[in-house]
């Protein structure tokens, strides 16, 4: 897998390398996605996705997932949007398998019982020839979430309080397994998200057992055959970590490591400018939902400018049409709107990292966000003095309706 | 202080055969560049030449052809902390910037290290006005390169002219690509706290026959990790001269 700030420069080297006549090894097998840099003025930017068009019509690629009319992302019926929840949606993601994707959250697919990594262009150049790539097997550590998930909490805690308990280089090329009754409890999008997020521990991938929720999730997805895996009865862990999720709670990651793990409910103090939801960590259509149950069970409106960029197509339909529990048959929209919200923006990776300058909800000026993306290390979102604390999607709407930091259970039961 | 080099390079038209690491008497005047390492299979199609613009302080001359990978790389140091992530390295807006296009290559060199904090690295790494950097060595704290998976990262400090980073580790995937591509020599040391004992400025040589770093400014040696693994792919020229090396793929394109 590639996108639109990646692929130019990989099918460059994949040319020097393999002759300008050179054909990928498997035209069913590469799936590129433009998705980073779409909704912009900016040449390059614009300019590389041509770039992706036309490497893809040259190779045949029966996976691309074009956009042509950037004014309007619904009249472009290829496009899909953020890469990571693209690929799950339309089932490129199967368990048994091994994926690479130039972007270090191709990690998110481990949610599927995969492997699944991120390389750079050369690396990336060498697959698209060969159909192989060195790699090392790496030593695993185990996670065992076990416990209810209280109502308050979400996969993104689990993976900020896991992150924040072994560093930003604890799990340097090291494989996180996933496993206890807490993960078993999850659907796929909560699975993604603690897999999303390895990478900000260092790790080389992320794993969830495959099981009939990514069975049943995987059904109308793709007819590929696959084979699942599963760690061996006796395999070794070079360490095992134990959680009881009841007694966990909402967590935040203070400005500027995705490891600076706080309590939110201890931070109430810190006052913010913007509240922004979105990415493949926190963009996909349950993290939607989540934000409007907050909103619902507030019944207030936001007093910060809160964003909300869906992470794919699909997303922003289920945004619009989904009806959310509780609510008396309203949508996420719905909810949203009358929250005082932006009005959902076009699907793409936006203003997570920041961008070209014309980036919707980008930082251009120091502020405060609490954010459902992935990393806030200086100038992330754009703005090198701009202060992001990471958070779930129950937080972030929590700190957009009292705009300050706020813990979720000051709404949610 | 400033020695001006300005050369015409020619253009590097073939990929460099593999060769074992010479016994080359270590060059012992000051301010001079052991040439660039290895891989020059990115200028194998293009034919293009390096022309500084101005000159610039402390250039290290392109390897022609026929010469051997390096034992030595000398020169200024600037001096980081712990985790620098590869938005500091070359911020986000600067990707549209595609790495095999020889000017925009260039150009990403040229915002290295842009992301910085300027309240905690008040020096800049590449002076305004210029787009190379004068500081050929890194040395950095733990965890260097962490964050993205983005190449641009290692080909931007290439391009502005670093040839090795001295950390005291590194995030895994940055090693990778800077191993993959030959950009620049990822190096570790064996001790904790080296950078705290080095300043941005410091004339140091890395020693790669003694797998030493020496900081001459301040009159320190400290042991450099051998490169283990990824030495036999440093040392063919890259991941595709490794390849076709062993056999993995053909030789002929």
């Amino acid at each position: 897998m590639t996108h639109d700030v990646c692929g130019p420069g990989t099918f460059g080297i994949f040319k020097r390398e393999f002759g300008e006549n050179a054909k990928v090894w498997d035209r069913e097998k590469v799936v590129i996605i433009p998705e980073h840099y779409i909704f912009t003025k900016d040449e390059r930017a614009n300019r590389n996705v041509d770039i992706l068009r036309e490497f893809c019509i040259e190779q045949n690629i029966k996976y691309f997932y074009d956009i042509k009319d950037l004014s309007n992302f619904r009249v472009n019926p290829d496009y899909k949007g953020v890469c990571h929840i693209a690929l799950a949606q339309e089932g490129h993601c199967r368990p048994g398998e091994v994926l690479l994707g130039t972007d270090s959250h191709t990690c998110n697919a481990g949610a599927f019982g995969q492997f699944a990594t991120g390389i750079g262009n050369t690396d990336a150049g060498f697959v698209l020839g060969t159909g192989k790539a060195l790699l090392k097997v790496p030593p695993t550590l185990r996670f065992e979430l076990d416990g209810e998930m209280p109502p308050y909490l979400l996969a993104k805690d689990l993976i900020l309080h896991i992150i924040g308990e072994i560093t930003v280089s604890g799990a340097t090329y090291k494989s996180m397994e996933f496993v206890g009754s807490t993960v078993d409890s999850l659907n796929m999008e909560e699975r993604m998200t603690l897999c999303n997020m390895v990478i900000e521990a260092g790790g080389k991938n992320g794993v969830v057992p495959p099981d009939e929720t990514t069975f049943n999730y995987l059904e109308d997805k793709t007819t590929v055959k696959y084979e699942p895996l599963y760690s061996d009865a006796n395999a070794r862990f070079i360490a095992d970590y134990k959680f009881d999720v009841s007694k966990l709670e909402p967590v935040v990651a203070k400005p500027h490591s995705p490891d600076n793990r706080a309590l939110a409910r201890e931070f109430k103090d810190v006052k913010i400018d913007r509240v922004y939801i979105g990415s493949c960590t926190g963009g996909k259509t349950e993290d939607f939902m989540a934000a409007a149950r907050v909103f619902l069970a507030s019944g207030k409106k936001v007093r910060v400018p809160t964003f909300l960029v869906p992470a794919t197509q699909k997303v922003w339909i289920d945004i619009y049409s989904l009806p959310v529990p509780g609510s008396g048959g309203k949508t996420c929209s719905q909810i949203f709107e009358e929250a005082g919200c932006d009005t959902p923006a076009s699907p793409n990776c936006g203003a997570c990292l920041g961008g070209p300058r014309d980036t919707y909800a980008r930082m251009n000026e120091p502020m405060v966000c609490v954010s459902t993306t992935n990393r806030n290390f200086p100038g992330r979102m754009g703005h090198k003095e701009g202060q992001i604390y990471l958070a779930s999607p129950y937080t972030a709407a929590a700190s957009a309706l009292a705009g300050f930091v706020t813990d979720p259970r000051e709404f949610l039961g | 202080m400033t020695m001006a080099t300005t050369q015409a390079h020619a253009p590097v038209s073939t990929i460099r055969a593999s060769t074992q690491r010479p016994h080359c008497p270590s060059r012992t005047h000051s301010l001079h560049f052991a040439s660039k390492p290895s891989n020059f299979a990115k200028f194998a199609k293009t034919s293009f030449s390096f022309e500084p613009s101005k000159i610039r302080p402390i250039t290290t001359p392109r390897a022609t052809p026929s010469s051997s990978p390096p034992t030595t790389f000398h020169g200024q140091c600037y001096v980081l902390g712990d985790n620098i992530d590869t938005d500091q390295i070359i911020p986000a807006e600067h990707l549209t910037l595609v790495p095999s296009k020889p000017d925009e290559y260039k150009k990403l060199g040229s915002f290295s290290f842009s992301g910085l904090p300027s309240s905690l690295y008040p020096i800049p790494f590449i002076q305004p006005g210029t787009d190379s950097t004068q500081y050929a060595i890194i040395i950095a704290g733990a965890n260097f390169g962490c964050g993205s998976s983005r190449e641009h990262a290692p080909v931007a400090l290439g391009a502005a002219g670093v040839r090795a980073v001295v950390a005291e580790s590194y995030a895994r995937i940055f090693f990778r690509n800077s191993v993959a591509t030959g950009e620049v020599y990822p190096l570790e040391l064996e001790q904790e706290g080296v950078n705290k004992q080095c300043t941005t400025g410091d004339i140091v040589t890395v020693d790669l026959e003694r797998n030493v770093f020496i900081n001459h400014t301040k009159g320190k040696e400290f042991v450099l990790k051998p490169i283990g693994d990824a030495g036999p792919v440093i040392d063919a020229g890259g991941i595709f001269a490794y390849a076709r090396k062993t056999g993995m793929i053909s030789s002929v394109v």
